[in-house]
C-alpha cells in the first residue's frame, strides 16, 4: 500500500480535481450531509467534539482549533462576531489550501457555517491571496451555488442566518499573519497589530473575531460526521488527524497528498514523492514545513515523523507540512540566502529588528554563498539572527531567523569551506570585509 | 520590505469605466455600510484591470469613491506588490517565481529565457507588449517552477516551454495555463496514486446519516 492513510479515510476526495467541484458533485462525495443535525446538537457539542478530535490549527502554529473557538465571548453583545478564514497561503513550499479552494470548495463553506454557528457569527470573510485569481473565481461560484441551494444566506435550511464573503489581498506574505490580515481586510497596509487585545476580544472592525486556516475549517464537517475518535485515531497523541502535505524540490514526483499525521518523513517522500532524485543517499537536507522552518539533515530525516512533536525534537517545525527536499547538488548556502531574500522582501517594515535585520542577514548570506566573508561573521550572523528572533510584534522576525540558525547549526562547515576556498583563490587577501552596510 | 514609488510620468486624469464602477459597487456591498474602506484592495485591483496599472489620478478617484484620505489609498497601493505602479506589457505580464522551491527546480533558467526574449526584468519591453518580473512565492510549489502570466498559473515549466509561451503570446495566441509536464493539477506525474477507491464517488457518502457519532444526549444546550 502507498502511504498509511486508506482512501476510505480521506477527507479531501477531490484533491486532484478529477471530479466535479460543484455542489452536486461535492454532495455526492459527502459534503453537507447531516450538517443540520450537527447544528441541532448545539454549540457546545460542536466545540467539544472539535476539541476531542485533537485538531490543531493547520496554518503552521498548531494551536488547538476547538480551544481557539472557545475563547470567543459566550454572549453576543452590541458587537457582532466574525469568522475570518485565512486563505493567504504564502509560505514558500505550501500549496495545499489552493487545492481545497479550487477542487473542494463546498467542504470549506460547510465548515465555515459550522464554525460560525459554534462561535455565534453570522458573517464569515475568506481572505485569499491576490495571486489566486482562478481559486477566487471558483470560490465565488461555489458560494453562489450554496446561496442558491439555500444552504447559506438568510432563512437557509440550517436555521442559522449566515453569509460568506470572499475577499482578496494583493501580494503580501505578511497578510497571512492574523492581525495583519485583519488590517488588510479593513483596507489598510498589512502591518500586524500588537497583542493584546487578541482578535477574540477585538478583531475585525473591533469585534470579536476568530481567524482560522482554510484546512482547519474545511475538515470540521467530516470530523463531526465521522466522529472525533475517528479523526483522533490517526497519528500520535497530541498530533492527531489527517493532514494535507505537499512535496516540492528534488523529489521524483512532487505532489500534494492527504496523509495520516505522524507518517515517517522518509515514507512520505518515497511513497508519494517517488523518492529523492538520485536515491535516498543523494539527499542533502530537508525543510519540513514552510520556508521558515529550520533545515534538517539526512540523518534526522531518516527518523523524523511528520508531526508537531517529532519536528520539534529535531529543532525544526512541522509548519504547514510543505516539505522541500534538497539533494546533494543543492548549494545549501544559496538556497537559504534566497529564503532570506524572501523574508527581506516580505518584511512589513514596522519593527526595526526585522526591517533592518532581514536585509542584513540576506546580504551577509549572499557574500557567504560565494565565500567572500570572514569566518568570524558566522557567529556574528548567528548573533544577529538571535537578536531579530523574538523581538518583533509578529512572528515574521522569528521566521526569518530560524532558517539562518538551521543553516549554521548543520552546515557551518560548508560556509567555512567556501570562505577558505575563496581566500585561497586570491593571491593577496586584503583582510576581512565589513559585514554591515 | 520593498520601496515602491509612483511613476514619474502620470496621466492627467482617470475615469472609472461603467463596468469597473459596477464591480466596485458590488465589492463595496460586501462590507458593513460604514466600512467602505475594506474594498480598497479589490477596487485598486479592478482599476488595474481597466488601465493595466495604477496611476496617481486613479488613486485619487478611489479615495473619493471610498471616502478615504488620499494618503491611505497611496500607502495601500505602494505596500502591496501586485499593484503595478507603472505601465506593464499590454500583451503579457510574466511573473516568474524565484523563491527557493522554484529555484531548486530551475526558475533561473526560465528567467534567462525571459531576459533573452523580452529584455531586462521589471522593464517594459521596447515594443511595449511584454514585462517580466521575478516575484516571491506564488503558492504552487509542488508544481515548480511556476510563472503567473496575466491572471493564470503556468506550471512545471522548462526553458523550452517558457520560450514557446512567450512566442505564442507574441503571435497573438493565449497559451493554455496549468501544468506543462502532462500531469493533472497537483497529482504526481504518471497519475494519482491515491483516491482510486470507486466507493468514494458512488454516492454512498451522501446516504442519510441516521445518528451522528458521539451524539448521545449528554446535556441539552444550544
Amino acid at each position: 500500500m502507498i502511504g498509511i492513510l486508506e482512501d476510505k479515510d480521506r477527507i479531501f476526495t477531490n484533491l486532484y480535481g478529477l471530479h466535479d467541484w460543484g455542489l452536486e458533485g461535492a454532495k455526492k462525495r459527502g459534503a453537507w450531509n447531516a450538517t443540520k443535525d450537527m447544528l441541532d446538537l448545539g454549540r457546545d457539542w460542536i466545540i467539544d467534539n472539535v476539541k476531542a478530535s485533537g485538531l490543531r490549527g493547520r496554518g503552521g502554529a498548531g494551536f488547538s482549533t476547538g480551544l481557539k473557538w472557545s475563547f470567543m465571548p459566550k454572549e453576543v453583545t452590541d458587537r457582532p462576531h466574525y469568522l475570518v478564514i485565512n486563505a493567504d497561503e504564502s509560505e514558500p513550499a505550501t500549496c495545499k489550501d489552493r487545492e481545497i479552494m479550487r477542487h473542494d470548495p463546498q467542504l470549506l463553506i460547510e465548515g465555515a457555517l459550522i464554525a460560525s454557528f459554534a462561535m455565534q457569527a453570522h458573517a464569515c470573510y475568506i481572505y485569499l491571496r491576490g495571486e489566486y485569481i482562478l481559486e477566487r473565481e471558483r470560490m465565488e461560484a461555489a458560494v453562489k451555488q450554496a446561496y442558491e441551494a439555500k444552504l447559506i444566506g438568510d432563512n437557509n435550511v440550517h436555521g442559522w442566518d449566515f453569509h460568506v464573503y470572499i475577499h482578496h489581498g494583493a501580494g503580501a506574505y505578511i497578510c497571512g499573519e492574523e492581525t495583519a490580515l485583519l488590517e488588510s481586510l479593513e483596507g489598510k497596509k498589512g502591518q500586524p497589530r500588537l497583542k493584546p487585545p487578541f482578535p477574540a476580544g477585538a478583531g475585525l472592525y473591533g469585534c470579536p473575531t476568530t481567524v482560522n486556516n482554510v484546512e482547519s475549517i474545511a475538515v470540521v464537517g467530516t470530523i463531526l460526521r465521522r466522529g472525533a475518535d475517528w479523526f483522533a485515531s490517526f497519528g500520535r497523541p497530541n498530533n492527531t488527524g489527517t493532514k494535507l502535505m505537499s512535496l516540492a524540490g528534488h523529489v521524483n514526483t512532487p505532489c500534494v497528498v492527504e496523509e495520516a499525521m505522524s507518517i515517517p518523513l522518509r515514507q512520505l517522500i518515497e511513497d508519494h514523492g517517488g523518492g529523492v532524485r538520485g536515491g535516498w543517499g543523494n539527499l542533502k537536507a530537508i525543510i519540513p514545513g514552510g520556508a521558515s522552518c529550520p533545515v534538517i539533515t539526512r540523518e534526522q530525516a531518516e527518523v523524523a515523523l511528520m508531526d508537531f512533536d517529532s519536528m520539534r525534537e529535531h529543532r525544526s517545525s512541522l509548519g504547514t507540512a510543505g516539505v522541500t527536499v534538497m539533494d546533494e547538488s543543492t548549494d545549501i548556502v544559496r538556497a537559504i540566502a534566497r529564503i532570506s531574500y524572501f523574508f527581506k522582501h516580505e518584511s512589513c517594515g514596522q519593527c526595526t529588528p526585522c526591517r533592518e535585520g532581514t536585509g542584513w542577514m540576506w546580504r551577509v548570506l549572499e557574500r557567504m554563498a560565494i565565500g567572500d566573508a570572514d569566518p568570524s561573521e558566522i557567529d556574528l550572523l548567528l548573533d544577529v539572527a538571535g537578536q531579530v528572533e523574538g523581538h518583533t510584534i509578529c512572528a515574521l522576525g522569528d521566521a526569518a531567523a530560524w532558517p539562518v540558525q538551521g543553516l549554521i547549526r548543520h552546515f557551518r562547515h560548508e560556509i567555512e569551506d567556501r570562505i577558505n576556498t575563496y581566500r585561497n583563490s586570491r593571491a593577496n587577501f586584503a583582510g576581512h570585509t565589513i559585514a554591515a552596510e | 520590505m520593498s520601496a515602491r514609488r509612483l511613476a514619474k510620468v502620470q496621466p492627467a486624469s482617470f475615469e472609472f469605466s461603467k463596468e469597473t464602477m459596477e464591480k466596485a459597487q458590488w465589492w463595496i456591498k460586501k462590507y458593513p455600510e460604514s466600512r467602505r474602506q475594506s474594498a480598497v484592495i479589490p477596487v485598486l485591483w479592478l482599476v488595474q484591470k481597466q488601465e493595466g496599472w495604477v496611476s496617481e489620478p486613479a488613486i485619487r478617484a478611489i479615495a473619493e469613491l471610498l471616502g478615504m484620505a488620499y494618503i491611505r489609498v497611496l500607502e495601500v497601493a505602494t505596500f502591496y506588490t501586485m499593484f503595478m505602479l507603472e505601465p506593464v506589457g499590454k500583451v503579457a505580464l510574466i511573473q516568474v517565481c524565484g523563491t527557493t522551491q522554484c529555484m531548486l527546480r530551475g526558475s533561473q533558467d526560465l528567467m534567462r529565457v525571459c531576459k533573452e526574449k523580452i529584455g531586462p526584468k521589471d522593464k517594459l519591453s521596447a515594443d511595449g507588449r511584454f514585462t517580466w518580473q521575478e516575484v516571491e512565492c506564488i503558492g504552487a510549489c509542488s508544481n515548480a517552477p511556476v510563472a503567473q502570466i496575466n491572471d493564470l498559473y503556468y506550471e512545471d515549466l522548462t526553458p523550452e516551454n517558457m520560450a514557446q509561451i512567450i512566442d505564442d503570446f507574441a503571435a497573438g495566441k493565449t497559451p493554455k495555463a496549468g501544468s506543462y509536464c502532462g500531469r493533472h493539477n497537483a497529482a504526481p506525474v504518471g497519475g494519482a496514486k491515491v483516491l482510486l477507491d470507486p466507493a468514494l464517488y458512488d454516492g454512498s457518502a451522501a446516504k442519510k446519516i441516521k445518528k451522528l457519532p458521539n451524539s448521545e444526549p449528554k446535556k441539552a444546550d444550544a
